[in-house]
C-alpha cells in the first residue's frame, strides 16, 4: 500500500504522471518536466513536499540534545526562526540523514527530515534523545508546499492574510515563522528564492488551488531533481548515505568543529577521516551531446570514482553531474558513457543560482 | 490510452513505419515510447547514406530520464534524417508521428514491412509490458 499526501487528488485532477517514491504515490511531472523546470527558474513553480517528515524537538534540554545529535551546531542560531542545514551522523561518521532545523528558542526547535528515511530517522531521533529532557513529536497534521522562483514570493503572498504578510515582510533567507495557521519559511531545494509553507492538511487542497489560480505552475519530482542538481544540492541516498563521510559529500561546511569540546555523534570518526583524508564530491560539466548519469564510472589521475547524480541541465542546455572521486583531481577527468570514455570538465559542484549559470 | 495510428506499422521495440512511396519509409518512435522516456534532450541520428539492417541500433533518443536505442525496423539505406531535431528534440514528444519523425529508409525489400506489427498488434504488445 502506498501513502498519499493531502494533495493527491489535486495531482490526479491535473493529470500528473504518478510514480512510487519510497512508498509515496507522488507526481513525477504534470506534462513536460523541462517546462516545469523553466517555470521555477523564470517565474514560479510549486512542489508538493508533504511527504517530508516534520518533527518538533521541545524541552529544557532541546538545545543540548541537538548539539549532540547534529554535526552542525544549533548554538549558532540566535535569532528566532533562523534555520540551519546539517547532517545527522552515525558513530562511524556516515550520514544518517540531512535535515533543516528551525530555532524558535532554546527549548523549541523544528526539524524537517527526508521522507525516504522517515522510520530510520524517527527511531534515531528517539534513541539519541535518551538522557535528555526533550520530547520528539512528529507533526503529521501539516501538508507542505514549496513555492519557488523569482516571482514565487509575490504570487504566494497573494494568498496571505495581512498578519501573514507582515510576518514575512523583510524575512531573510533561511528563516521560518509561524503566522496564524501557516508556517512560512524562506527555504527551498531549487537555488531560487521562495517559500516552503506548512499548511494544515484540511486546507492544503484549497491553498494549492489558490496558488494555481495565482499562476504558480505545479512541478513534479522530475523537475525537483534537475533543479536541485543545478543548484548543487545533495540528494540523500544518492550523493551520500550512511556509508559516506560528509567530508566526501561536499558537506564539510556543515560541520562545526569549534568548540572542540562539543561532543556530537560521529565526531571522533570524523576527526580521523579529516586526518586521513577522504574522497571529494566534485562537479562535472559536459558540453558535448549526451547526458551524464548516476553510476557512470569516472577515471582520474588519482584513481577511479563514480557519478552520484547526473542529468541534462535544462537551464544550461548540457549535461552536469556530481561525482565522488579521489582527492586532488585536475581540471579534467574521463567518464565512461555508453562504452566510450569521454573527457569532461571538473568544476565546483554548483551550476545555477537565481536563474543564472555560476560556471 | 496511447495514440496508435492504424495506418502505420510498428516494431515491438516501439518504432513506427510509414510508407512514402518508391520503397521509402519514414521511421519514428511511438507516442507510448516518448511518454515512457519523457522530455527528449538529444536525438542522435544515423548519417544519410548509411546501410542499416533490421534490428540494428541506428539512433539514440536521450531524455532527461534515460538514453534509449532506436532500432532500424527494416533494412535499407538512410536517405534522409530529421535535422530539425538537432535544435528541437522536444518535437519527438509533442508530435511523435509528425514533426518528430527520425529518419527515412529506402527499403532493400519493401515486403519486410509486412512482417511488422499492425496497430492492434502493437497495442497488444504494449499491454503485455
Amino acid at each position: 500500500m502506498s501513502s498519499t499526501t493531502p494533495l493527491h487528488a489535486k495531482h490526479i485532477e491535473a493529470g500528473a504522471k504518478m510514480v512510487d517514491f519510497f512508498g509515496w504515490d507522488m507526481p513525477i511531472s504534470y506534462g513536460s518536466q523541462i517546462e516545469e523546470h523553466h517555470a521555477v527558474r523564470q517565474d514560479a513553480g510549486m512542489f508538493d513536499v508533504s511527504h517530508m517528515t516534520i518533527v518538533d524537538a521541545t524541552g529544557s534540554q532541546a538545545k543540548d540534545y541537538l548539539r549532540f545529535l547534529l554535526a552542525n551546531d544549533v548554538a549558532k542560531l540566535q535569532d528566532k526562526g533562523k534555520a540551519l542545514y546539517s547532517g545527522m551522523l552515525n558513530e562511524a561518521g556516515g550520514v544518517v540523514d540531512d535535515l533543516i532545523v528551525y530555532h524558535f528558542d532554546e527549548t523549541n526547535y523544528r526539524l524537517v527530515v527526508n521522507s525516504a528515511t522517515r522510520e530510520k530517522d524517527m527511531s534515531w531521533l528517539r534513541e539519541k534523545a535518551q538522557g535528555f529532557d526533550v520530547t520528539i513529536t512528529e507533526r503529521p497534521e501539516f501538508a507542505m508546499i514549496a513555492v519557488q522562483g523569482p516571482n514565487a514570493k509575490e504570487k504566494a503572498a497573494s494568498l496571505f492574510s495581512d498578519a501573514q504578510k507582515e510576518a514575512v515582510a523583510g524575512m531573510k533567507p533561511f528563516f521560518g515563522v509561524q503566522a496564524e495557521d501557516l508556517f512560512i519559511a524562506t527555504t527551498g531545494y531549487t537555488g531560487e528564492a521562495g517559500y516552503e509553507i506548512m499548511v494544515p492538511k484540511e486546507r492544503a487542497g484549497q491553498f494549492w488551488q489558490g496558488l494555481l489560480d495565482a499562476g504558480v505552475k505545479p512541478c513534479g519530482l522530475g523537475a525537483r531533481d534537475t533543479l536541485r542538481l543545478e543548484a548543487g544540492m545533495n540528494l540523500y541516498g544518492q550523493d551520500m548515505d550512511e556509508t559516506v563521510s560528509p567530508l566526501a559529500a561536499n558537506m564539510g561546511w556543515t560541520i562545526t568543529w569549534e568548540p572542540a569540546d562539543r561532543d556530537f555523534v560521529g565526531r571522533k570518526a570524523l576527526e580521523q577521516q579529516r586526518e586521513a583524508g577522504t574522497d571529494k564530491l566534485i562537479g562535472l560539466v559536459m558540453t558535448e551531446k549526451g547526458v551524464l548519469r548516476a553510476g557512470q564510472k569516472v577515471r582520474t589521475e588519482n584513481g577511479e570514482g563514480v557519478i552520484t547524480s547526473g542529468t541534462f541541465s535544462p537551464t544550461l542546455g548540457h549535461a552536469i553531474a556530481m561525482a565522488r572521486v579521489p582527492a586532488g583531481v585536475g581540471e579534467r577527468v574521463e567518464v565512461e558513457m555508453r562504452k566510450k570514455w569521454v573527457t569532461v570538465k571538473v568544476v565546483k559542484p554548483s551550476f545555477v543560482r537565481n536563474g543564472k549559470s555560476v560556471l | 490510452m496511447s495514440n496508435i495510428p492504424s495506418e502505420l506499422r510498428y516494431a515491438s521495440t516501439h518504432e513506427w513505419v510509414r510508407p512514402e512511396g518508391d520503397g521509402v519509409f519514414t521511421v519514428g518512435i511511438s507516442e507510448h515510447a516518448q511518454d515512457l522516456l519523457g522530455d527528449m534532450v538529444f536525438v542522435e541520428l544515423p548519417d544519410v547514406g548509411d546501410h542499416v539492417s533490421a534490428g540494428e541500433d541506428v539512433a539514440v533518443a536521450e531524455s532527461v530520464k534515460a538514453a534509449s536505442d532506436v532500432y532500424a525496423p527494416i533494412s535499407g539505406e538512410i536517405v534522409e534524417v530529421n535535422e530539425a531535431l538537432e535544435d528541437s528534440p522536444e518535437q519527438v514528444n509533442s508530435d511523435p508521428y509528425g514533426d518528430g519523425w527520425l529518419f527515412k529508409v529506402k527499403a532493400e525489400d519493401p515486403s519486410e514491412v509486412d512482417g511488422l506489427l499492425d496497430a492492434e498488434g502493437y497495442e497488444n504488445s504494449i499491454d503485455e509490458d
